[in-house]
């Protein structure tokens, strides 16, 4: 039997009319900008299912273009999230589509940079305003950031995953769950940790400095009520 | 670990001489390790979101997104406040309330799903008519949410709160169970009679399908909340009279879990039966969705 916190039951605080297709497109849009880590410059929504079919009348769009903001799921502005954009210079297209046998809420984020470089986002919104990504540059994954989430590519050799937790015991940081994805022994591996405590920049910095990381990021859930 | 049953919740309660409200509190605090004022003041940001949602669509006429809905509210309140109505002020400005939030999360504005945006218009105008009525202090709000809370988590554990599983009745149901219950606290009813409350609430809406038109958060559900509401209040007054509920709350909530369980896919969210397909419906969806 699940246990549920009050604030399950009553709340979240958010911009309607849908926790799974607004709440939750936010939410996937913010963490998938996250995951991009630069100055995106174009983004475009590869739109599935329900996503695809309702996302005008739901404010889907909007939620989208907010999150890739960085805006939260409880920001007033979410529905004015296109004039931003445009204010910003940040391309945004949708375009509704069919990527197979996935949840009916997902979206394919392809976020153009400011260096030119190009990020593949793919996830889900699986109701209530949580979410699942699934899929980074084509590498297989899966984390809901609903907990303080570390992502890393490194290069796959012996001692990489002991260095990133020695780093976490020094700074009294608990590992929740780990979850390692690779291309193939010694090609880049993909490390998706979750924690019980917050991950800080200082941490994430530590973390960054070890000599086989590729790119580290830390997603830590957002605290409701900031506002 | 919060109780898993209405007869466990009230158990606890009795054991130890407090509402619902206190133990839900207690039992936030050991669960999220946060401090006791920490935990209510989350619930107080809460209440505030519901006071303006509430009355903001009251104040102004707002559009849902789709255009399809708004503009209801501000009609209940400028009727309420005309003074001539059948079932009274108090009922008419209730109504406002409910169809205020719920226009309010239709247009993209800010909410509180409880326990769903879908319902998000039931537990904040049962709450604020209710203490507005009995003049009560914004602490008692807060805690009548606790209680509100308490009883969704057993309705969670025991069933589901997502119309996709399990139709309305899982959503503008467990929101008016939850909403009647908090009521019949606030006016010093016992743990078990808030969930006699909840009982009755729940078998009075038993098999509602979610049907939503075009697929939007907007008809049928804005004035299933308003209906949701005048159950949640006209029950609780029902309770406090002496009336009891034959079926025991946990025997009710697995029947709406069955029930929703043996609902068709197609009266679950998926906007492919009940209202959502009627002729008119079907003429509204392709003029939303014309361009796409």
């Amino acid at each position: 039997m699940r246990d549920y916190s009050v604030f399950d039951i009553v709340g979240p605080i958010m911009i309607g009319p849908s926790s799974s297709h607004t709440a939750g497109a936010a939410r996937l849009a913010k963490v998938a900008a996250t995951i991009a880590d630069g100055k995106i410059i174009k983004a475009e929504f590869l739109l599935h299912g329900s996503f695809a079919e309702t996302y005008k009348g739901h404010g889907t769009d909007k939620a989208l273009a907010a999150g890739i903001l960085a805006m939260e799921p409880w920001d007033e502005r979410l529905k004015d999230s296109f004039k931003v954009a445009a204010e910003q210079g940040i391309e945004i297209i949708f375009t509704p589509t069919d990527l197979g046998e996935v949840h009916p809420n997902t979206v394919k984020f392809i976020l153009t940079k400011e260096d030119g470089s190009v990020s593949n986002i793919t996830g889900s919104s699986i109701g209530g305003g949580n979410i699942l990504i699934f899929d980074i540059d084509g590498q297989e994954v899966a984390f809901t950031g609903k907990n303080p989430t570390l992502l890393a590519q490194y290069r796959d050799l012996p001692g990489v995953i002991s260095k990133v937790s020695s780093v976490l015991y020094e700074e009294n940081i608990n590992i929740a769950n780990m979850r390692v994805y690779r291309d193939g022994k010694g090609k880049t591996a993909t490390m998706a940790l979750e924690a019980d405590s917050m991950i800080t920049e200082t941490v994430t910095e530590k973390i960054r400095n070890i000599k086989e990381m590729n790119s580290v990021q830390s997603i830590n859930p957002v605290v409701e009520g900031v506002f | 670990m919060f109780a898993s049953s209405g007869e466990e919740l009230v158990k606890i309660c009795n054991d130890n001489h407090i509402p619902i409200w206190e133990y839900a509190i207690r039992e936030e605090v050991i669960r999220s390790e946060a401090s006791r004022p920490d935990v209510i003041e989350n619930m107080r940001r809460t209440l505030h979101v519901m006071m303006d949602s509430s009355t903001y669509a009251q104040d102004q006429q707002v559009t849902s997104v789709s255009g399809l809905i708004g503009g209801d509210a501000y009609k209940i309140k400028m009727y309420a406040d005309k003074g001539i109505t059948l079932t009274g002020g108090f009922l008419n400005r209730a109504m406002a309330r409910a169809m205020s939030s719920s226009e309010v999360n239709a247009a993209m504005g800010r909410i509180a799903a409880c326990p769903t945006a879908g319902s998000c218009g039931i537990l904040p105008a049962v709450i604020l008519s209710a203490g507005e009525k009995l003049d009560k202090a914004e602490d008692e709000l807060i805690n009548a949410l606790f209680t509100a809370s308490g009883v969704g988590i057993i309705i969670a554990k025991n069933a589901t709160l997502s119309g996709a599983e399990g139709g309305c009745q899982a959503e503008c149901g467990s929101a008016a169970a939850m909403a009647s219950a908090a009521v019949v606290e606030m006016m010093g009813g016992t743990p078990e009679q808030a969930l006699t409350a909840a009982a009755i609430v729940i078998k009075n809406i038993l098999g509602l399908v979610c049907d939503p038109v075009a697929g939007l958060v907007e008809v049928p559900c804005a004035k299933r909340n308003v209906a949701g509401t005048v159950s949640a209040l006209t029950t609780a007054d029902l309770v406090l009279s002496g009336v009891s509920s034959k079926i025991p709350f946990d025997e009710v909530v697995g029947a709406m879990y069955k029930v929703g369980r043996q609902m068709p896919v197609e009266l679950r969210e998926t906007a492919q039966g009940g209202i959502a397909i009627t002729p008119t419906a079907l003429k509204f969806k392709k003029e939303i969705f014309k361009d796409e």
